[in-house]
């Protein structure tokens, strides 16, 4: 088939836009290939469309909005306690994380100082949730790399954080769980041993991983090769979380700008150091993830030991929530990296505007400057390693 | 040279040793929990970390109101996010027999509609807590499904239930409708 | 929620039935060689010589295809069941009792569906495709014995009938990827094309290394020089030439999970990039025969290995079909074994290791081998 009867083609079905590639500016040998809205390796409904020259990809554009949901219109709409269902549902994987965000800007905005015991059950949740993302994470990279074992591995560990979650609020993924000036529910009979038992079972686990999948010599030449992303350029595209610490650059929320009582813990960073290939590369990206875990569990003890024993949860929820008029912008380390809100007020019980920046919509603008001159199976361990949810992009 | 041997070498040990957690893992016993073999509908499902199973008083499933202690006052609906619970109510004449709910508060209104449609409801539990006689709440059944839209759309009021034919203040918005 | 009632007396009433049947199967391998026996005197007595060995053979080969058409049922089952034990689950087990009629469910699944030709697929070489896919795995199976005289024939040149006929799946690999009039079908196409016709080199030259110490072609005399079991003169082969032949074997298993498009070599059907490869398209029956095929394939390098290296139906301490059936399962569920371990290797590492790896060391083996056959004789 010729170019000509490639264009008659394309003309009958319309380009949606003029950002799709027009089958007139192909040149010899040049094939446009849509790796469409429905495909088992992206994460989600995201459509990326190729321009490949046999199995190099020469050019690569992501569209996005699938699954766009009106969130931020919503949010207009609903009183501010009534938007945290709708934030857990932005990034659906990781919900702890969202609604901590906004109800850390509501707070923020209503000067609302929570107890310590709220900080403590914050910390608590957020380190589990950030576990539990990252296990899915890296699950599903190991399944697009071809490793099907190490994704019903990390089912199985990230299943009894789940069951730890229902039996604290009683929903296992969207849990509306982070109010303003509180959480909904006090921790119940025994939950903290059992997260202590869950702990011990766990470690070992991050060590069996190692084993199967992160420094088997097939999965670091499949990755630790490829998606290069410079720190230079990792900074200039304003990436964040293990994006960019992937890159080599130390730079934590949790750190730079700590809230809900961080700055008292004790926790490393973990950066990517080139172990097998250039620094910055897909390798770097999930073997961060998977050191952040085992962080995550050195915090953990670290906040089950400092809980306070005594605190109502519910002493500092205000009755009605009615800010005075005003901004706020408020940011926290989610799993997939700074996610912050930008909430104005106009003194009435409804938010003006709730403006969610989103951590992924920021990966997915790097995608096509890594994407350039990689072979289609690298494009999916590149978007694997980037750990996208179209939730969050699309909002 | 050496890269060549050092690559095969490595190689080959990381591949025995993924062969040996595979293996190991074929001999532990499995965590599946399979669904019919509780046979008994009391009985609670197990977990692999939660002491007493799951579904417990906490669980967030199906929603259920207890209409002889509602007093109408239309919290509930107010604070639902998707505006998923349609509530009428008319004022009791003062000559009527005055009722109370369980807790001992008056009932002022009766309550002509209350109707919940399951299928917008996000499970948020943002219901519950409002209520002053606590008589709405979420339950752990879980097996509701229903084969048509229109059964999703629950009606709790006793009174005077909506005849067939009878619109309803709020009209859902069902796709194709 | 209860089971209902029929599906429940459905299982429990085949399940057994199937048990059994499979127990049966067990013991009729076991006996095989005096039922062959019994068949062969009958006919001799009853019929002309000419007659007696045309009855012989097409007894021979009805009874490979029928077991080549069951086989594929237990191996799909166990896969399952290995697969899910590997990642700590269950696997089938409603379907009859653990599963045991899963296959049976899918095949006859398979059957109902409708039949569906692409538009602008090229309609001839759409059909012809599977067929050619399941005639390079199971004709193979002619030269395959299965215990002393139970061979549907004894070519002497064998194993180069095996490697030749192994290489029409990949024409019919081929012409599935094109045509199905589909981009992510003919990039699988050609990812397989490129892949089997690259890893027949190193197959060749292993089988040169066990030609070298045996001295013949043909299969039963390969299987006759292992004669003596573990220990003595005619030993398996595995164990001769201070661990050369280990190395052989291991070679040998590699190229054979990539002429199956087995993972780690599953480019072909990856799952995760091309949907499903060259075979996206197919649906119902013709889907079914990729599988048996791959299947069928995979018992086929299975059996040749246990036939080169681990002596085929000699046993070390009884010989028969029963050994031989054995030693075949047991590298089967090695194979299934690296399938859930390994992660994917791409196109170019996949070419890469075989031209830079396998094929230098191999024939440097072959030098080894040859050298110290020449010194021993």
């Amino acid at each position: 088939m010729g170019i000509a009867t490639t264009a008659r083609v394309y003309k009958d079905l319309e380009p949606d836009s003029a950002y799709a590639f027009k089958p007139e500016d192909l040149e010899d040998d040049e094939m446009i290939l849509n790796m469409g809205p429905q495909h088992p390796s992206t994460h989600g409904v995201l459509r990326i469309e190729l321009k490949t020259d046999g199995e190099i990809v020469k050019d690569a554009r992501p569209h996005i909005g699938y699954l766009h949901r009106n969130f931020e219109k919503h949010a207009e709409n609903i009183d501010y306690q009534g938007v945290i269902p709708f934030t857990d549902r932005m990034d659906y994987v990781a919900s702890m994380a969202n609604s901590l965000t906004y109800a850390l800007t509501v707070e923020k905005l209503m000067a609302i100082e929570v107890g310590e015991r709220v900080k403590s059950i914050r910390v608590l949740v957020s380190e589990l949730q950030r576990i539990a993302s990252h296990l899915l994470a890296i699950g599903t990279y190991g399944m697009d790399i071809g490793a099907f074992t190490p994704f019903l591995h990390c089912f199985r560990e990230r299943e009894k954080i789940l069951d730890l979650f229902e039996w604290l609020c009683g929903a296992r993924l969207l849990y509306n769980f982070n109010w303003v000036g509180g959480v909904s529910h006090d921790l119940p009979e025994g939950w903290t041993d059992k997260v202590l038992q869950f702990l011990s079972e766990f470690e070992p686990v991050i060590d069996e991983l190692d084993d199967l999948l992160s420094l088997n010599k097939i999965f670091t030449d499949r990755t630790a090769t490829v998606g290069i992303i410079p720190p230079d350029l990792a900074v200039a595209y304003a990436l964040s979380g293990p994006n960019l610490r992937g890159s080599g650059i130390k730079w934590d929320v949790r750190r730079e700008d700590p809230y809900c009582g961080y700055e008292k813990y004790d926790f490393e960073i973990p950066v990517g150091q080139g172990r097998y290939g250039p620094i910055g590369s897909c390798w770097d990206r999930y073997y961060v993830r998977v050191e952040e875990m085992r962080q995550s569990v050195r915090i953990l003890h670290q906040a089950l030991d400092k809980l306070p024993a005594e605190g109502d949860v519910h002493e500092k929820v205000p009755k009605r929530v009615k800010p005075n008029p005003g901004e706020a912008y408020a940011r926290t380390e989610t799993p997939r990296g700074e996610l912050a809100y930008f909430i104005v007020s106009d003194g009435g019980l409804i938010p003006y505007r709730v403006k969610g920046r989103s951590p992924c919509f920021v990966s997915m603008s790097i995608f096509h400057e890594i994407a350039r001159g990689e072979m289609i199976a690298d494009i999916i361990a590149i978007i694997g390693s980037l750990d996208i949810v179209l939730g969050e992009i699309d909002r | 040279m050496k890269e060549y041997l050092e690559g095969i070498w490595v190689s080959m040990t990381t591949i025995a040793i993924g062969m040996g957690v595979t293996l190991r893992h074929l001999f532990m016993p499995s965590v599946t929990q399979q669904y019919l073999a509780d046979e008994n509908p009391e009985a609670r499902w197990k977990s692999q970390i939660v002491p007493e199973g799951l579904l417990n008083e906490r669980s967030r499933m199906r929603l259920h109101v207890k209409i002889e202690d509602c007093i109408g006052c239309k919290q509930c609906e107010k604070v639902c996010p998707v505006d998923c619970i349609y509530i009428t109510t008319e004022k009791r004449e003062k000559d009527e027999a005055p009722i109370f709910a369980s807790d001992g508060t008056a009932i002022k209104q009766r309550v002509v509609q209350f109707d919940i449609d399951m299928s917008l409801c996000c499970y948020c539990q943002l219901c519950v807590y409002p209520c002053p006689t606590v008589c709405i709440l979420m339950t752990p059944e879980f097996e509701f499904a229903e084969t048509s839209k229109e059964n999703f759309l629950y009606r709790f009021a006793k009174e005077k239930p909506l005849q067939p034919g009878e619109k309803k203040p709020h009209e859902p918005v069902v796709a194709g409708a | 929620m209860k089971r209902p009632d029929l599906e429940a007396k459905i299982s429990n009433f085949l399940s057994p039935l199937v048990i059994a049947g499979a127990g049966g199967f067990l013991v009729v391998i076991a006996l095989l060689p005096k039922i062959a026996e019994m068949i062969r005197t009958q006919l001799q007595s009853a019929l002309s010589p000419t007659w007696a060995s045309v009855v012989n053979i097409a007894l021979g080969v009805g009874a490979t295809v029928f077991l080549l058409a069951q086989l594929p049922i237990f191996l799909i089952w166990f896969e399952r069941k290995v697969a899910a034990h590997v990642q700590d689950r269950l696997g089938p087990m409603r379907v009859g009792w653990h599963g045991v009629l899963q296959s049976f469910a899918d095949g006859i699944k398979l059957l109902f569906k409708e039949d569906i030709i692409p538009e602008g697929a090229d309609r001839p070489l759409f059909r012809i495709a599977p067929v050619l896919v399941i005639m390079g795995a199971f004709a193979a199976f002619a030269v395959v014995p299965w215990g002393h005289g139970l061979i549907i024939s004894d070519l002497n040149i064998g194993l180069l009938y095996i490697v030749a006929i192994t290489s029409l799946g990949a024409i019919g690999i081929l012409m599935a990827g094109w045509a199905s009039n589909n981009k992510y079908s003919l990039y699988g196409g050609m990812r397989s094309a490129a892949q089997l016709v690259a890893y027949e080199i190193p197959t060749a030259l292993v089988i040169l290394v066990v030609v070298i110490q045996v001295g013949s072609l043909s299969l039963q005399d390969v299987i006759a020089s292992q004669s003596d079991g573990l220990w003595g003169e005619n030993r398996w082969l595995l164990t001769r030439m201070y661990g050369l032949n280990l190395i052989a074997f291991v070679i040998f298993f590699i190229c054979g999970l990539a002429e199956t498009n087995r993972n780690p070599f599953d480019i072909p059907e990856a799952e995760s990039e091309l949907v499903a490869g060259f075979h996206t398209e197919y649906s119902g029956m013709r889907f079914a025969f990729f599988f048996l095929a791959e299947y069928g394939a995979m018992w086929l390098v299975a059996g040749v290995a246990a036939i080169l290296f681990l002596g085929g139906w000699v046993g070390p301490y009884f010989s028969g079909p029963l050994v031989f059936f054995l030693k075949t399962l047991f590298l089967v569920f090695v194979q299934m074994w690296l399938r859930w371990t390994l992660p994917r290797l791409r196109v170019d590492q996949l070419l890469a290791l075989c031209w830079k790896y396998l094929i230098p060391i191999t024939l440097a083996v072959l030098v080894a081998v040859a050298g110290l056959s020449v010194q021993a004789s």
